[in-house]
């Protein structure tokens, strides 16, 4: 069952074209890598699937529901996707524990204890236990990603969104972050993820797909993917990216 | 110096503090009605629904180029009789000084509040808006609980300064005759022929009080600071 689905969906700023006629879908319990060169249209595709992008044309569905369709309850469908971003965004005035109970809180209308004793699970889950009462400010990149997981996980979202976790840590804290998210799709999450870390790809994607100019030119398999890649684009970026 | 008479501020010292009570409490009123009304106003100069941005723009460049005394005397002389041409009512509705003051000085003040706020939202990344809604905040939730928290800490000291503006600009109201603390201080000094001593107070007592506010604000700056 598609969990995550594009219909030819295209995106404009302005004249300017940055998507162009996007289809794929993502089945319940896939781990599906985005990747491609920069400005190819990657992270406003992923952002089109929780509506923080609109999109003029196409259709995407969210466990059947339309996103872009007039009457969509937002804010609960986003609610049901977990999100996250390059530069973490976790909400610097509130603690850890109160960046992880928020949308529990507010959204789902949780009671605070229920709120907190989820909110510890989970950042017991990703190690960061003794971080609870501190600030945002006072972890290091690699901890606050991983709290950022955490906050989008205490959702118990039905799939996540990962748009470039990895690319603004420092390479020592890359480890960590990717260590969670395998933990995840081993666990059978849906997971879209935009990221260059091939390693990860290779290691629990089911699919890959590369995208250039705003456009999906491979979407194929990982064995596909790295042993016979078809178009001469995603060679090269292949092997630009696979040489370091 | 040998004929200044201090003494006369301990004898009218409770007439004093009552013109001191209105400034100040004219201040509180006008500085929450106006960070209020003027956030709204930036939320709607900030909206992507275009009429509602323009309305607010017009309004708050309105305001802002006209000088405060003549919105005072706006209010207080021709509103009422606007109302009664609107209305047809046989006589203009009395506000009275002392409401059509509180009146004002919201509406005043919440259009430079409102220029404060605008870039108190800008100065937030956007990523902190997606991030909000994608944990599932509506719009008032992600401006209340993330956006307008984080605005207001950037613009404090802006927010400051406005203020002790504004608790300088209250004097203006002697002029519809409400005692404020410096029209208290003038009607005694003209009565009694003591300038010097009830302006040298008058300037005292702003300065001390000013200086209070800057020092609360500075510990409130420091309670409330975002770790970085």
């Amino acid at each position: 069952m598609a969990m995550i689905e594009f219909q030819n969906v295209s995106k404009w700023y302005g004249s300017f074209q940055v998507l162009t006629d996007c289809s794929t879908s993502i089945d319940k319990g896939q781990v599906v890598v985005v990747c491609g060169p920069s400005g190819s249209g990657k992270s406003t595709l992923i952002k089109c699937a929780n509506a923080l992008e609109p999109f003029q044309k196409g259709e995407i569905r969210i466990d059947g529901v339309s996103v872009g369709a007039k009457g969509t309850d937002l804010p609960k469908l986003r609610s049901r996707i977990g999100m996250v971003f390059q530069h973490f965004e976790l909400f610097p005035h509130l603690s850890i524990t109160e960046n992880l109970t928020l949308g529990q809180i507010r959204v789902l209308n949780r009671s605070k204890d229920e709120a907190m004793a989820k909110g510890m699970k989970l950042l017991e889950r990703v190690g960061l236990k003794e971080q609870a009462n501190k600030f945002p400010g006072q972890l290091s990149g690699g901890q606050q990603q991983r709290v950022a997981i955490a906050r989008a996980l205490a959702m118990d979202p039905i799939a996540m969104l990962f748009d470039e976790p990895t690319s603004a840590l420092d390479p020592e804290m890359v480890g960590e972050v990717l260590d969670v998210m395998v933990g995840l799709a081993h666990e059978g999450m849906t997971m879209m993820v935009v990221t260059h870390e091939m390693g990860f790809a290779r290691k629990v994607s089911d699919r890959v797909i590369f995208m250039d100019q705003g456009r999906i030119v491979e979407d194929c398999t990982k064995k596909e993917f790295f042993e016979t890649p078809r178009g001469p684009r995603a060679q090269e970026f292949l092997s630009k990216i696979l040489t370091h | 110096m040998g004929d200044l008479d201090f003494g006369v501020i301990a004898r009218v010292w409770p007439y004093l503090l009552s013109g001191l009570q209105y400034t100040v409490q004219l201040t509180v009123v006008a500085a929450i009605g106006g960070v209020i009304f003027g956030t709204l106003l930036a939320m709607a100069r900030l909206s992507s629904i275009k009429p509602l941005a323009m309305v607010a723009a017009g309004y708050v460049n309105l305001m802002r180029s006209i000088p405060l005394l003549l919105v005072i005397f706006w209010f207080y002389f021709l509103v009422p009789v606007l109302w009664q041409t609107i209305t047809g009512a046989e006589r203009p509705p009395s506000i009275g000084a002392e409401r059509s003051a509180y009146i004002t000085f919201v509406l005043f003040e919440a259009a430079y509040f409102c220029e404060i706020m605008r870039a108190g939202i800008q100065s937030i990344p956007r990523g902190q808006v997606g991030a909000a809604y994608a944990v599932g905040l509506d719009y008032w939730q992600s401006m209340r609980l993330v956006v307008l928290p984080q605005a207001f800490r950037n613009m404090l000291p802006v927010l400051l300064t406005q203020t002790i503006i504004l608790f300088q600009d209250v004097s203006l109201v002697s002029l519809l005759n409400v005692t404020d603390f410096v029209g208290a201080a003038g009607k005694i000094a003209q009565r009694d022929s003591r300038l010097v001593e009830m302006y040298l107070f008058v300037a005292i007592i702003y300065f001390l009080l000013c200086w209070l506010l800057s020092w609360l604000v500075k510990r409130l700056q420091q309670r409330i600071a975002i770790v970085r």
